[in-house]
């Protein structure tokens, strides 16, 4: 095993990083802010000979994932970047990437929808394509947004796999803050992530194929329920992959990883750079002596029901933490985790909190805020409104 | 006919959408006259179908696939084509 | 410093104010780098949102013995950085700044001159330095680098050795005039 290297960089740079690692051979990116500096630093990698691959300049984010999908057919190993705005012009392609079952991995800088023009973190990029068959990987720090870019391209080629992954960094608070990170040896990259050769065909002049077919109502659903089967098969993946990483890199990685949940009465649940902070707000309700743990959410897709389910045996109350909306209905995290919960008769009470969105802070104070809220509709059994607003800038509203 | 899908609904067999003639979706039907034809070709080049062939002396047609669009007779800058009510 | 509870040294926020193009982020960075490297844990961060040339930007450096958990920006510095005098007439940079806070002005006068609420106030020549070692011009001074030689004498929390290091990785020209602009600051500081 090669030494890693620490070394201080931003988020951007960590998922470019990370990228680097597992030699891509192509990259086509349209820059948005706030993830502009991956492909500053990718085409920088290339034109200093540090990175065989070709970058491709397109003049959208549509084209960016057209031309991924183009690459990816043929077989290469394709990485880009993208944000906001910029992954909803994507939308309509990211669906035929995952339909035709083309592994690449996407940096996402997590960044708020437009209207109003708001170039700061919340996760409703990346939530809005949260039906595109992609899987879903989310940052704590920029430590794991690079850890996070090689596990995703393994997962994702994996032969049982085959499907695209997007690994999200959040807007500012990591694409732009600069931490210490441990970066692998490349040799040890290459060990834990071997070459790409496609399983089902690829693009080749010299054995023509059909790509992108027409599927008529006979065969349509079938070819959904097998690209649900391999989201679904991806589960044990993730786990394999996550293991034999922390066996190689010595850090661990878990699709919901809990802390203080064994004795915990209320957890709250979170995704993201917010985790950190939510750690600070149960160390200090530690200290004071409340009963409260905290769920980190890794993957949010294949969402992990079973794991949350595991860990929150016995916990009475559970604030699920959404950095996102869906208008007229929940957080995406409160949905899923509600319906894992359906048809079981013992279930937490659930707690749905909107916060941090178009980069409004969640302050230590907010975490502590939602314990209580969550603590007291589990002893009074009132539950409060379905959805609550925290740090409300109670000024502003009308 | 059953078709077994595939991973990614790749079709290792090239050219299979000539299977499906799409010939039959088509109301008018283009029809060229070869002596006002200057074999420019740009109806070639227009049709989204690839429906038209190149021939020494003008094109040629080929019904199984033109969809009767008429993009190629609006492109024709010396009025060769022009599109009837097609007989079935 | 901040203390916790049990007195034991807790993380410690520090604040940059200059213009636009002055290197502030850059100032931010490297400080953090250089506490990297002393094997704390640090965090690094622009002012979230759009920079103009010329404009007053901030940047931040959070540095902790510890692993730092908090993702919020920073609203109570232990010690602000001024790069720019001209700013204390544009904004209020004792803002949030801790009861026993340190301000660290690049100024030519006397820290007596300047009075914060009675916060510690020091005051380092870096513009002279910087041009003195050849960086920048009299009306373009980068004095980024200077200032971070003063911060390691006033806040104690960083070597100079480890800003010598953190500057070779982080400024991409005239490595050595820059070491010794943060040497020549650190000398001259007045107020400690
Ligand atoms: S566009 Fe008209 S003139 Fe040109 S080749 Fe076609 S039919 Fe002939
Ligand atoms: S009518 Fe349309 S489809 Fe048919 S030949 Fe002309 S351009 Fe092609």
């Amino acid at each position: 095993m090669g030494e890693q290297k620490s070394m201080t960089i931003k988020g951007n740079m960590a998922t470019a990083m990370g990228a680097k690692l597992c030699r891509p051979n192509v990259i086509p990116a349209y820059p948005i802010t706030p993830s502009t500096l991956f492909p500053e630093k990718m085409s920088e990698f290339v034109a200093d000979g540090e990175l065989d691959a070709s970058m491709i300049n397109v003049e959208s984010e549509h084209s960016a994932m057209s031309a991924c999908i183009g690459a990816a057919a043929t077989g290469a190993r394709v990485c880009t970047a993208s944000a906001s705005q910029g992954v909803a012009l994507m939308h309509e392609m990211l669906f035929i990437a995952s339909g035709m079952r083309l592994p690449m991995v996407m940096a996402v800088g997590n960044r708020a929808l437009s209207a109003p023009i708001n170039i700061w973190c919340d996760h409703q990029d990346t939530v809005a394509s949260k039906d595109s068959g992609w899987l879903q990987f989310y940052a704590e720090n920029n430590q794991e947004g690079l850890d996070l870019m090689i596990n995703a391209f393994r997962i994702g080629e994996d032969k049982r796999v085959l499907l695209p992954v997007m690994v999200g960094i959040d807007a500012f608070v990591l694409t732009h803050t600069i931490e210490g990170v441990d970066v692998p040896a490349q040799e040890d990259v290459d060990d834990f992530l071997p070459p790409y050769e496609p399983p089902h065909g690829k693009l080749d002049p010299k054995e023509p194929a059909t790509f992108g077919s027409f599927g008529t109502p006979e065969y349509y659903q079938e070819f959904k329920q097998a690209q649900v089967e391999a989201i679904e098969g991806s589960r044990d993946v993730i786990d394999e992959v996550f293991e034999e990483y922390e066996e190689m890199f010595g850090r661990e990685y878990n699709k919901a990883t809990p802390y203080y949940c064994d004795d915990a009465e209320i957890v709250l649940i979170t995704m993201g750079s917010m985790t950190g902070t939510a750690r600070e707000a149960v160390k200090k309700l530690r200290k004071e002596g409340k009963k409260v743990g905290l769920i980190k959410l890794t993957v949010f897709r294949p969402f992990p029901s079973p794991e949350l389910k595991e860990i929150l045996s016995g916990v009475k109350g559970v604030a699920v933490i959404d950095r996102n909306i869906s208008p007229g209905a929940y957080g995406a995290m409160y949905s899923d985790l509600a319906a894992a919960y359906t048809n079981e008769k013992e279930k937490p009470i659930l707690k749905n909190f909107i916060t941090g969105l178009g980069g409004r802070e969640i302050f230590v104070k907010n975490f502590e805020e939602m314990y209580e809220m969550t603590k007291k509709a589990v002893d009074t059994g009132n539950l409060g409104k379905p959805v609550e607003w925290i740090n409300v800038n109670e000024d502003v509203l009308r | 006919m059953t078709v077994k899908i595939t991973i990614g609904a790749i079709n290792k067999k090239a050219g299979s959408s000539k299977e499906y003639k799409t010939g039959g979706w088509r109301t008018m039907c283009p029809k060229v006259d070869l002596e006002k034809c200057i074999s420019c070709y740009k109806c070639y080049d227009y049709c989204p179908d690839g429906a038209i062939k190149k021939i020494e002396e003008g094109i040629e047609y080929d019904l199984d696939y033109c969809k009767g669009c008429g993009i190629c007779a609006n492109e024709c800058p010396v009025k060769a084509i022009v599109m009837v009510k097609e007989e079935k | 410093m901040s203390f916790g509870v049990n007195g034991e040294e807790i993380m410690y926020e520090v604040r940059f104010h200059g213009r636009g193009g002055q290197g502030a982020v850059t100032a931010a960075n490297t400080l953090a780098d250089a506490a990297f490297r002393e094997g704390k844990d640090v965090q690094a961060f622009p002012m979230f949102g759009v920079e103009r040339r010329g404009a007053p930007v901030a940047a931040f450096t959070r540095i902790d013995e510890q692993p730092i958990d908090i993702k919020t920006q920073i609203y109570e510095p232990d010690v602000v950085v001024v790069l720019d005098i001209s700013l204390l007439d544009v904004i209020d940079v004792t803002k949030g700044l801790k009861d026993d806070g340190k301000i660290i002005l690049n100024s030519a006068k006397d820290p007596s001159e300047f009075d914060f609420d009675g916060a510690e106030v020091y005051t380092v020549d870096a513009t002279t330095i910087a041009v003195d070692n050849g960086l920048g011009t009299e009306t373009n001074p980068i004095v980024n680098t200077s200032i971070l030689g003063a911060y390691s004498r006033v806040v104690g929390n960083v070597e100079l050795e480890s800003i010598f290091e953190a500057i070779t990785d982080n400024v991409p020209v005239k490595i050595e005039n820059n070491q010794q602009a943060a040497k020549d600051a650190y000398d001259n500081v007045k107020g400690v």
